[in-house]
């Protein structure tokens, strides 16, 4: 337990707001919100613009399922005349579709789970969890957040301008050349770039700050070995982030050079391979996966320890699994690209190192249950969300297996097996421990009470609408339904009419989320500082809920006999 | 030749893969069905038991107070080691498997090489005189007509020789496309500016179908894949329908065809798509 000198109270400071000196001053609206250099108010800017982001990501793939439910082109001629194309052609409406596939990737990865599990959660928890004050740079940090917002106005200015053989750009999140050089004329590819530019600019600012605040701004005593493995996680995110941004910078900035400047790197006609394109994205793309799940691993050990009243099992080998995870995650990456034509002795490579990976992520998973062994469990809204995410990470985690073998992938490459698996890791393993974090935390952010109630029916449903929408897809992939297409041989519509009401299920998961966030402001009960009680031992706990606009006016001290 | 329902195409409600008809794709779905399949079930089995477990044993009604164990070395040393020698189980017919996909074909060996366009596919026969055959998506009445799946028929198939080593060659004349016939465990990306090459032996007569698998731009959804396995003799035939043809090492052709071989022709003409 960790005990800090000074005790803490819940703002009582209006009264004197207008002394800067007081702990509690808030800035007035608009300076506090669009000027904003305090981590917490930028993490819950992240949570917001996440929450946006998501709704628009999960609404396309609402168009997306429903087109995919029947054989034939139902619904895109409809959604290309509303998105501003009169009387759209076939070409048009076939080109939305890859319109609709590449945001919907480029939105919920780069705009709903980084900004949601990076900058909201790690913004909000990293610093008050090492003792800090706030982040190094809280000036680079706001910067950060409103590079993303810009990148991702970019990315919704790109559906409004020709892309090719219709508006919009369509080349998918991997954007390979040279579909997305030669073959697609027109601004829209170029927003898209730009978009990711700018983001990406974000992200490793981001990260920058989050490595530099990690090192150098924790509390006495809080050891490198003793932080809070959500901390660690967000450490090993941030060097993913750093090395890998910015070879992804590199490869889209010469996309755009061959788009805009005659430049060949991609274009076997001026000796460039479009191959390299694919290298260097991958480079990034792999890593780019640790990214979104990392902090998720972090999350969930929180919780679990918390709601087993015990510490985190293997301590050590978690965090120097997920260092793991994140060093082998540099070496994998051609297992993308089995198809492209490596040689055998690569593809034998890529299969052994890619299977690698399995072992560091069982001593997580393991880890995980140990920690439960023994303790005494209670079964909260973000515990039954973590035990939730252990298994359908688990899930998904083991068709990864089957996916690593280069033999085996030849079929399985592009086809739905795959969009199964990560979305098994990432909208069932990332977002759920996203839902986790949430309500772990919400009361402590908001300072308010969801309905337990209301989190467990959320669970419920989403966990019956995600497996109905997501495992079915297993056995499309097997069948051999390829990804990225619209239309479907009438052999495949069972199994597509199924995940397609599985999303339903989804979406009025998502319902009762909102239904629940809006009960938690307008009725909900005001939380203490410490609402889980006994179990819960990390650094925010000992703040009030909300915590101070400043925390930390007295350096928090950690004993030696304290446990992470 | 018309399409045997169910074979070489997939199968509504199918939950596994399709019936393999190459030897690699045997070889592949054995270690699927029998090594790594049992291994993914398995583990996704033993980690639901262990959580239905702790939940049961160790909720806080049954076990009010909890241990204060959080080190356990043999038991860290333990399921780092087991998952590995499970590797391990899964690596040896990976590797195998892999070696198998990537045995050279006889130098001698049947090419066909395999254009990828914005979006049909066009396939060349360097071997039997340099022919080249342009397959387009068929529209849905007309794949109904015929008897064959919507959205997978095409109008010129790619016909082979059966239970022959075919080195297939593709390439991408504008974007990247990709080679695939799921049931006959092939993939293979058509890359502009390089020339890939794998071997496909098709084990017997049949039409199997597959749809190009990397994204291509608009109507990439619509550019199937067809092969068709003949017989040799037929697959002869076929090859001599068509203009400047030659059979390996034969001599070229002489149009008209001899009777014996136009009768062939016309058998393997009838049976064959778009005839």
């Amino acid at each position: 337990m960790a005990t800090i000198a000074h005790d803490h109270h819940a703002p009582e400071g209006h009264a004197h707001a207008h002394e800067d000196h007081d702990h509690d001053h808030k800035p007035a609206f608009f300076q506090r919100w669009f000027m904003s250099t305090n981590h917490k108010d930028i993490g819950t800017l992240y949570l917001i613009f996440a929450i946006m982001a998501g709704v628009i990501g999960g609404a396309i793939s609402g168009i997306m399922r429903a087109e995919l439910a029947h054989p034939g082109i139902q619904y895109l001629g409809y959604f290309a005349e509303l998105l501003g194309t009169h009387n759209p052609d076939m070409n048009q409406q076939l080109h939305l579709w890859n319109v609709l596939i590449t945001a919907h990737g480029l939105i919920m990865v780069f705009f709903m789970v980084m900004p949601a599990i990076i900058g909201g959660f790690g913004n909000w928890f990293v610093p008050i969890m090492i003792g800090a004050p706030d982040m190094a740079f809280p000036r680079m940090n706001n910067i950060s957040f409103w590079l993303t917002v810009a990148g991702f106005c970019s990315l919704l200015c790109s559906a409004f301008v020709p892309g090719g053989t219709g508006q919009g750009a369509g080349i998918g999140w991997t954007a390979y050349a040279p579909l997305s050089t030669t073959g697609a004329q027109g601004p829209a590819v170029d927003f898209a770039i730009f978009s990711l530019h700018l983001s990406g600019a974000g992200s490793i600012m981001g990260a920058i700050n989050f490595i530099t605040t990690i090192f150098n701004m924790r509390a006495p005593g809080m050891t490198l070995h003793k932080m809070p493995l959500f901390v660690w996680s967000v450490l090993v995110t941030a060097f993913l982030l750093l090395l890998a941004l910015p070879v992804l910078a590199a490869a889209i900035t010469m996309l755009l050079t061959d788009r805009n400047f005659h430049t060949t790197f991609f274009d076997p006609a001026g000796g460039g391979d479009p191959v390299l394109f694919q290298h260097l994205f991958w480079f990034f793309g792999h890593p780019e996966v640790y990214i979104m799940i990392l902090p998720g691993f972090g999350i969930i050990s929180q919780i679990v320890s918390t709601f087993s009243r015990k510490p985190v099992f293997g301590y050590l080998g978690m965090a120097y699994a997920m260092v793991a995870i994140g060093v082998v995650g540099f070496v994998v990456w051609a297992h993308h690209m089995y198809t492209t034509g490596l040689s055998e002795d690569v593809k034998m490579y890529f299969t052994t190192a890619t299977m690698v990976i399995a072992v560091p992520t069982g001593i997580k998973i393991f880890s995980w249950i140990a920690t439960m062994w023994g303790g005494s469990l209670r079964f909260t809204s973000p515990m039954v969300w973590a035990i939730g995410f252990i298994f359908l990470f688990t899930v998904g985690g083991v068709t990864g297996v089957e996916l690593a073998n280069g033999g085996l992938d030849d079929n399985l490459q592009d086809t739905y097996y795959v969009v199964a698996h990560f979305h098994y890791v990432l909208s069932l393993g990332a977002v759920t421990s996203l839902f986790a974090g949430f309500y772990y935390w919400f009361p402590k952010m908001s300072g308010r009470w969801h309905s337990e109630f209301l989190s467990y029916v959320h669970f419920a449903v989403f966990f019956v609408g995600v497996n109905l929408l997501f495992f079915p897809m297993h056995f499309l992939g097997m069948q051999g339904q390829p990804r990225r297409m619209p239309d479907i041989t009438p052999a495949f519509e069972h199994w597509n009419q199924v995940a397609t009401l599985g999303y339903k299920i989804m979406a009025v998961s998502m319902v009762i989320w909102f239904i629940n966030i809006a009960y938690a402001f307008i009725a909900g009960k005001k939380a203490e500082g410490n609402y889980w009680g006994e179990g819960a031992t990390t650094l925010e706990w000992t703040l009030s809920s909300p915590p101070p606009f400043h925390q930390f006016e007295t350096v928090p001290v950690i004993k030696d006999e304290d446990h992470h | 030749m018309k399409p045997t329902p169910g074979k070489g195409m997939p199968v509504d409600g199918g939950l596994t893969f399709q019936t393999q008809y190459s030897p690699t794709g045997q070889e592949a779905l054995w270690m699927h069905d029998n090594i790594v399949m049992w291994i993914l079930v398995a583990t996704s089995i033993f980690v639901l038991a262990l959580l239905v477990w702790v939940i049961l044993r160790y909720n806080h009604r049954v076990n009010p107070t909890p241990s204060k164990t959080s080190h356990n070395t043999l038991l860290e040393v333990v399921w780092t080691g087991i998952p590995i020698l499970i590797l391990l189980v899964v690596f040896v017919p990976s590797m195998k498997l892999l070696a198998h996909q990537y045995k050279k074909p006889p130098a001698n060996a049947l090419t066909i090489k395999a254009t990828g366009n914005q979006w049909y596919w066009t396939y060349s026969y360097p071997d039997n005189g340099g022919f080249e055959v342009i397959s387009n998506i068929l529209p849905d009445e007309e794949a109904d007509k015929r008897g064959e799946p919507r959205q997978l028929a095409a109008d010129n198939r790619l016909v082979v020789p059966v239970g022959e080593k075919i080195r297939i060659q593709t390439i991408g004349a504008d974007v990247i496309h990709s080679f695939a016939v799921p049931s006959l465990w092939f993939k293979l990306d058509a890359v502009p500016g390089r020339i890939n090459e794998k071997v496909l032996v098709v084990n017997e007569p049949g039409v199997y179908y597959g749809q190009c698998s990397e994204l291509c731009g608009a109507r990439h959804g619509y550019m199937p894949i067809v092969v068709e396995a003949l017989p040799r003799p037929q697959y002869n035939a076929w090859v001599m329908t068509h203009a400047g043809a030659k059979i390996d090492g034969a001599p070229e052709a002489p149009a008209p065809a001899p009777a014996a071989a136009a009768d062939a022709a016309a058998s393997a003409a009838s049976s064959a798509p778009g005839a």
